[in-house]
C-alpha cells in the first residue's frame, strides 16, 4: 500500500553526492525505523483481521495473513446483531453531512471577510478568532444540556453535526485562500454584468476555490469520522443511530478479555480505518496543509 | 445610510433590491457562525458558568438548581475528591509522552529537512498516519499488544528473558503505557509542523555558516533552533491544550474509572464520569473550569518562558 521511499532514490543522485554514502546509513536506518513503527499497528490490525479469532493472540504471533476474513466478517454481524453496515453508513451520513454544509457556511463567511468591506468586519474577524481558544472540554457539559433539555436532539445525528458547521477554523482558512488567491476586479467585473451578491459566490468564487475546498473537505471528514467523544456525549446508541466509534467502544473497550470474537473487532477496527486510509492516501497534501495550517501566519 | 440626505442625491428608486441585497449579503454571510455561536456556544459557555455554582442533575428539570456558592469548587480541591490525583496523572501522562514527541519530532525533522527532502512527502505521509488515524481503533490495536499473558509485547520480551509486564494492570506502569500510545500519535504531527518551520527558514543563512565553517552541530544549535522558536511556542503549545484534554486513549485502553487504582484516570474522563454517569452537572462543571484554569495557566507559563530573551541558549 505504501511504497518504500527507497525505490524513489535512483534518479537524481547524480546532482548532489556531498556525503559519501556510509554516512547516510544511520540515517537512514533511523527514518526507516520511525516509518516502520508508524505503519506496523496498522499492518497488525490487517493481519489480525484476516485471522481466526482464537489466533490473535497466538504464540508466537501471526506476521502474515490468514484466511479468515470472510469468517470474521460473519462474526462481526453477529457481535453486532447485523448492524455493522448500519453504523458504517452512520458514520459516513454524519461525516459526509458534516462536511458538505461545513465547505458551505465556512466558505460563503471566508468569502465575506475577504472581499467585502463592511462596517465591524474587523472586530467580526476577532470575535471568531477568538472563539478558537476556547477549550472544547469546557463545552461539552453545556452542550450536552442545551442538546437534552432545550432542543432534545440527544441522540440524534444533527447533535453532531449542526453545532460545527460554521466553524472558526474552516471561516479562518477560507478568508486567507480567498484573499490571497482572487482578484477583486473579477468579484467587480460580475457585479458590473448584474450578478446577485449570492451568485457570485456561487458562478464565480466556488469553482475558483476548488483546492481549499478540498483541504477543508478532507480535514473535516476526518474530524468527523474520528468523533468518538461527541457520539458518547450525544448517546448516538441506539441501533439505528449508532457510530463506528461507539460501536467499537461497546465491543472492545476497557480491558482485554481473551474471550470475546476478537477476529470480529479487528474486522470492525479495519472497517473503520480503511476509509481514513483512503482519504488520506488519496489527499496526504491538502490533510497535512489543511491541520498545520493554523501554525503558518498569514 | 446615505438616505438620510435625499435632497443630494439625483433622484432614483426609493428601494432597489440590487442595492439591498449587495448591502447586506456580507452580514448574511457571516451570520450563521454567529447563529450557531449563540446557541452551541455562548449560551453554553454561561450556563455552565451558572452551574458551577448550582447543584443540578438534568433529571431534575429546567429551572430546579440549587444555590451551593462555591461549595463545588471547595469540594473539587479538597481532600476527599478524585480531581486532584486525576490533574496529577494528566500532567503525568502529559510530561512522559509530550517531551519525548518533541525531543524526537525535532530531530527528525532536522534530518528529513537536510538530508533526505526529496522523500519529505513519503516521509511527512506516513509519519502522519497516526496522527489522521481513529483514536478508539488504535487504542484497541494497542490494548491487544499490550495483553499480559498474550499479547505481543511480553512475548518480545519473553524472547530475551524478560518477566511479563502488566502493561494496563500495575498501577505504576498504566501511565507509561498510555503515554506510549500519546506518544505514538501525535509524534509525527509534531515532525511535520517542525518541518514547515523549517522551511521557512532561508537557505542562505545556512550557505553563510556553511562558509564560515560552522558545522551540522553548530548549524542546528546557533541557526535552527532560535529561528525555530516561534513553531516551537505554537507546537508546545498545542501539546499542552491537548495533553490536559486527554481523554480517548486513557478511556478506551483502561475502563472508565482509569484502570486499577485509577492510575490512569485524567481529569477530563473524571469530568465525563462526574456530568454523565452521576449526573452531577454542577460539580462536573465547577471542575471544567478549574481545568480550564490550569490550562490557561500552564499556557501562560509556556508563553513566559518563551517569551523571555533566549540569546544565552
Amino acid at each position: 500500500m505504501t511504497t518504500t521511499p527507497v525505490q524513489h532514490a535512483a534518479p537524481g543522485t547524480r546532482t548532489r553526492r556531498a556525503r559519501l554514502p556510509w554516512q547516510r546509513v544511520p540515517i537512514w536506518a533511523l527514518m526507516l525505523l520511525a516509518c516502520f513503527l508508524s505503519v506496523v499497528p496498522f499492518y497488525l490490525m490487517f493481519v489480525w483481521a484476516s485471522h481466526p479469532s482464537a489466533e490473535v493472540f497466538t504464540f508466537p504471533p501471526h506476521l502474515w495473513f490468514g484466511d479468515a476474513l470472510a469468517r470474521n466478517w460473519q462474526g462481526l454481524m453477529q457481535v453486532t446483531d447485523g448492524q455493522a453496515p448500519r453504523q458504517f453508513w452512520n458514520s459516513l451520513y454524519i461525516a459526509l453531512i458534516s462536511t458538505l454544509t461545513t465547505l458551505f457556511f465556512c466558505s460563503l463567511a471566508g468569502y465575506a471577510f475577504a472581499m467585502y468591506d463592511f462596517r465591524g468586519k474587523g472586530a467580526l474577524f476577532a470575535f471568531i478568532l477568538g472563539t478558537m481558544l476556547i477549550p472544547p472540554l469546557v463545552m461539552d457539559i453545556p452542550s450536552f444540556l442545551v442538546m437534552n433539555n432545550v432542543l432534545h436532539w440527544v441522540g440524534q445525528p444533527r447533535a453532531l453535526w449542526v453545532p460545527g458547521m460554521a466553524n472558526a477554523f474552516g471561516i479562518f482558512l477560507m478568508r486567507q485562500y480567498i484573499s490571497s488567491a482572487l482578484p477583486r476586479e473579477l468579484i467587480e467585473a460580475a457585479r458590473m454584468d448584474g450578478a446577485t451578491e449570492f451568485g457570485i459566490y456561487r458562478q464565480v468564487v466556488l469553482p475558483l476555490i476548488r483546492p481549499i475546498l478540498a483541504t477543508l473537505g478532507v480535514v473535516t471528514f476526518v474530524g468527523a469520522w474520528n468523533n468518538f467523544k461527541g457520539a458518547l456525549i450525544m448517546k448516538l446508541s441506539e441501533p439505528d443511530t449508532m457510530t463506528l466509534p461507539l460501536s467499537l467502544r461497546r465491543l472492545g473497550g476497557g480491558a482485554t478479555n481473551v474471550n470475546v470474537d476478537w477476529g470480529a473487532i479487528m474486522m470492525l477496527v479495519v472497517i473503520t480505518v480503511i476509509p481514513l486510509l483512503i482519504v488520506f492516501l488519496l489527499a496526504s497534501r491538502q490533510v497535512i496543509s489543511g491541520l498545520t495550517s493554523g501554525a503558518v501566519k498569514d | 445610510m446615505s438616505q438620510r440626505t435625499p435632497t443630494s442625491a439625483p433622484p432614483r428608486a426609493p428601494w432597489s433590491y440590487t442595492r439591498f441585497q449587495q448591502r447586506f449579503a456580507p452580514y448574511l454571510f457571516v451570520s450563521p457562525f454567529f447563529l450557531l455561536f449563540a446557541v452551541f456556544g455562548l449560551f453554553p459557555l454561561l450556563f455552565s458558568l451558572f452551574l458551577a455554582f448550582h447543584l443540578w442533575s438534568p433529571l431534575d428539570g429546567v429551572g430546579n438548581w440549587k444555590f451551593v456558592g462555591f461549595e463545588n469548587f471547595q469540594l473539587a480541591l479538597g481532600p476527599t475528591d478524585m480531581f486532584w490525583k486525576s490533574l496529577k496523572n494528566t500532567l503525568w501522562i502529559g510530561l512522559l509522552s509530550g517531551i519525548p514527541q518533541h525531543l524526537v519530532a525535532l530531530p527528525l525533522a532536522f534530518i528529513i529537512h537536510h538530508s533526505l527532502r526529496r522523500f519529505q512527502g513519503a516521509f511527512s505521509t506516513i509519519l502522519f498516519l497516526p496522527y489522521i488515524t481513529n483514536a478508539v481503533a488504535i487504542a484497541i490495536v494497542f490494548a491487544t499488544l499490550y495483553s499480559e499473558r498474550l499479547g505481543i509485547l511480553n512475548y518480545l520480551g519473553g524472547l530475551v528473558g524478560l518477566d511479563p509486564v502488566r502493561w494496563l494492570g500495575d498501577p505504576n506502569m498504566v501511565p507509561y503505557s498510555v503515554a506510549a500510545v500519546v506518544f505514538w500519535r501525535y509524534v509525527g504531527w509534531n515532525t511535520v509542523l517542525y518541518l514547515s518551520g523549517l522551511q521557512a527558514i532561508s537557505e542562505d543563512v545556512y550557505e553563510a555558516a556553511t562558509v564560515d565553517g560552522a558545522g551540522a552541530w553548530q548549524k542546528f544549535w546557533y541557526i535552527t533552533l532560535p529561528l525555530l522558536r516561534p513553531m516551537m511556542f505554537y507546537a508546545f503549545t498545542l501539546t499542552i491544550v491537548g495533553s490536559m484534554q486527554l481523554f480517548e486513549e486513557p478511556f478506551m485502553l483502561l475502563n472508565d474509572g482509569g484502570g486499577s487504582g485509577g492510575a490512569g484516570l485524567t481529569s477530563a474522563m473524571h469530568i465525563f464520569n462526574t456530568a454523565f454517569r452521576d449526573l452531577d452537572m454542577g460539580y462536573a462543571s465547577a471542575m471544567s473550569w478549574l481545568l480550564f484554569l490550569a490550562i490557561f495557566a500552564l499556557s501562560m507559563l509556556n508563553n513566559y518562558l518563551f517569551s523571555r530573551d533566549g540569546g544565552n541558549r
